[in-house]
């Protein structure tokens, strides 16, 4: 152990209180809102069908974000980091824009490609695919916001997954198959974990792009963020609160899990139990 | 199994890292690919396992072309410089991988890698993860992993590089004998000439692609075949001459080589240990200074500075070094007994003259 230096107190003073006035301190009293009517009332408030209706979308909607952007984002980053291309520094860069652009524009431009006034919209439409103001349109929305996520924390991953760990797979019989599945996907798992679970929490938030383009029709496209909104408007802060902190438990849950997943081997909750062979010692 | 390599060449781009390289190993040899980093020998090793192709050459392994054999199917262990473990896996199943992917019967499976768990002096860290491990201990589990499926050929690249002096001396040692007990044909590439020696069978000097020089410890050491191995391998004095009457003059040493024509540049070469020092200014007839004494232990290394300014080091042992009581900058008498004319660069192979037999006495020019 250090010994405890003032400046190390210090530091760790600042860091726990900084924790706590920004995001600990928010999320108590959000929590004691919502329970201030007792528990069945917070129950009762995310059992409205309107608000359970929306829960469910969200989660709907946030799972197949992140499976699609999983997929894609993982083979975003294998592209950047093994290949060569022309123009790859650039879209390297681009990766981030969905970080710098108000999601509100990200909502617009969505809105502006897919909407009945645009070419490809109308094409779409009369081939009897409505993207805005329907599912499809949540799901592109929540994609955009979040797909720097998995490429952003795989890429480092793969940057340190050292080569000869496939050739030494390949000298031991693996082919590129084999190798893909039991050196580079576990090897880059911490990265990937990583991208899927804050993929998904995020999707779960996401509200200025959403707002836009899913048509916020109760039961329908209503996502939750959405419908907090319109409870607030509409003087119910109550039911604002209660699926409010819903939802932030659910995304809580998913950062302590991910936190457990992604700790060094040995240490980490067992995602694929390795079985120990165990043998009988050999009889002297 | 016995490997052979014919007229092999590799082309980076326009860079020829391995030019024209044949040579062969024995069934059960352990040979040392020796050189400095750049020359070549770890593409050679590569290339022998499969994991990079050669712009010209074959490979056969127990007469075998497997050029065109990937390199899951070679039947080669590959150890690598950094180890290279799976970071995800147990000790215990780094060795088992190359078994599991060969569907070797699980009981079976379990059976050999706590045979070689055992052989390694790892059994006791089975369930560690790699980095959890010593430098050491993570080389061990990359010749276990390695070995596991009973390859036919065992090659390491750089095998003690990554590690500290004192773990490399007992890791050299537990390799010789893991090698006298296995008997697997084995290859390992080192830039390090000590390691070479100690370990290998036989050595096979590189140098810019090249092949300079292939032989046992002793033969590279003793009768180096070309200028850059005589300058590689241990510690040489190396003088500059213009052949004059039959004999190379530097400064007032006169070396005899009648076999030389007139005007012809040679070098001459001799190890520390053949300059004879003695603080007697009578007892040799070549006068000199002492300029510096190193310590190395077993001997001591002296610097010396002869009357016409040529630098020379000798070499002495201990027992000698004290009957001498020298001091630094004292003058001194020295004699050169044993001498070789170097093989001149271009003309790789060309022996020029035999080394003078050891026992032919003192001799002095």
């Amino acid at each position: 152990m250090k010994p405890d230096t003032l400046a190390g107190l210090a530091l760790r003073s600042a860091a726990v209180g900084y924790v706590l006035c920004l995001v600990l301190l928010p999320l108590l009293v959000i929590g004691k809102q919502s329970l201030a009517g007792g528990l069945a009332s917070f129950l009762e408030d995310i059992r409205q069908p309107q608000a359970a209706a929306a829960i469910v979308l969200t989660l709907e909607m946030a799972l197949v974000t992140t499976m699609i952007n999983a997929v894609f984002g993982t083979l975003s980053a294998l592209a950047l980091v093994r290949y060569e291309f022309p123009g790859r520094w650039f879209l390297n860069a681009v990766v981030d824009l969905p970080f710098a652009i108000p999601t509100l524009v990200a909502g617009l431009m969505i809105a502006a490609i897919y909407g009945t006034t645009s070419p490809f919209g109308a094409w779409l439409q009369q081939g009897g695919i409505a993207v805005l103001y329907n599912t499809p349109g949540i799901v592109l929305a929540m994609l955009f916001v979040t797909m720097p996520f998995t490429i952003r924390a795989v890429q480092p991953v793969l940057m340190e997954l050292e080569r000869e760990q496939e050739e030494a797979a390949y000298t031991l019989g693996a082919g590129r198959w084999a190798t893909f599945w039991k050196v580079i996907v576990p090897g880059m798992l911490p990265g990937l974990l990583t991208g899927v679970f804050l993929t998904f929490v995020r999707a779960l938030g996401e509200f200025g792009s959403v707002v836009i383009v899913a048509g916020n029709i109760p039961m329908k496209t209503q996502v939750a963020p959405v419908y907090v909104y319109g409870e607030i408007e509409s003087y119910n802060p109550r039911g604002a609160t209660s699926v409010s902190v819903l939802i932030l438990l659910i995304s809580f849950v998913a950062l302590v899990i991910m936190e457990r997943l992604t700790r060094p081997p040995g240490e980490r909750l067992p995602i694929f139990v390795q079985r120990r062979l165990t043998v009988e010692p050999l009889s002297r | 199994m016995k490997i052979e390599i014919r007229h092999l060449s590799k082309r980076f781009g326009t860079v020829e890292a391995v030019s024209d390289v044949s040579f062969a190993v024995e069934e059960g040899e352990l040979l040392g690919l020796l050189g400095p980093s750049g020359s070549g020998k770890t593409t050679v090793l590569r290339i022998i396992a499969g994991l990079e192709t050669p712009s010209t050459g074959d490979i056969l392994i127990d007469s075998v072309r497997v050029n065109d054999l990937p390199a899951q199917r070679r039947n080669i262990g590959f150890v690598f410089q950094h180890y290279a473990l799976f970071k995800h896996l147990t000790v215990f199943h780094n060795v088992a991988f190359g078994l599991k992917i060969k569907k070797w019967r699980r009981a079976e499976m379990a059976q050999r890698v706590s045979d070689l768990l055992r052989l390694m002096g790892l059994e006791a860290l089975a369930d560690r993860y790699p980095h959890q491990l010593s430098g050491g201990q993570r080389q061990r589990v990359a010749i276990a992993r390695a070995l596991a499926p009973k390859p036919s050929v065992l090659l390491l690249d750089e095998p003690f590089g990554a590690v500290d002096a004192k773990v490399r001396q007992e890791l050299r040692e537990w390799l010789i004998r893991l090698h006298d007990d296995l008997n697997v044909t084995s290859l390992f590439v080192t830039h390090d000439q000590e390691e070479a020696m100690e370990v290998s069978d036989r050595i096979i000097v590189f140098a810019k692609g090249h092949l300079e020089q292939i032989g046992s410890p002793a033969d590279v050491y003793e009768e180096p075949a070309t200028e850059f191995v005589a300058r590689f391998i241990g510690s040489m004095n190396i003088l500059e001459a213009k052949v004059t009457n039959g004999k190379a003059k530097v400064g007032s040493m006169e070396f005899p080589v009648s076999e030389f024509p007139d005007g012809q540049q040679v070098q001459v070469g001799f190890r520390p240990y053949y300059v004879k020092v003695s603080e007697d200014p009578a007892r040799f007839r070549q006068q000199a200074r002492l300029r510096h004494v190193y310590f190395l232990g077993v001997a001591y290394r002296l610097e010396i500075e002869t009357d016409d300014g040529v630098i020379l080091r000798s070499r002495m042992n201990k027992e000698e070094y004290r009957q001498c009581k020298f001091e630094v900058g004292q003058p001194v008498s020295y004699a050169i007994t044993h001498f070789r004319i170097l093989p001149q660069e271009g003309k790789p192979g060309a022996f020029l003259q035999p080394p003078q037999p050891p026992e032919s006495g003192p001799f002095t020019p």
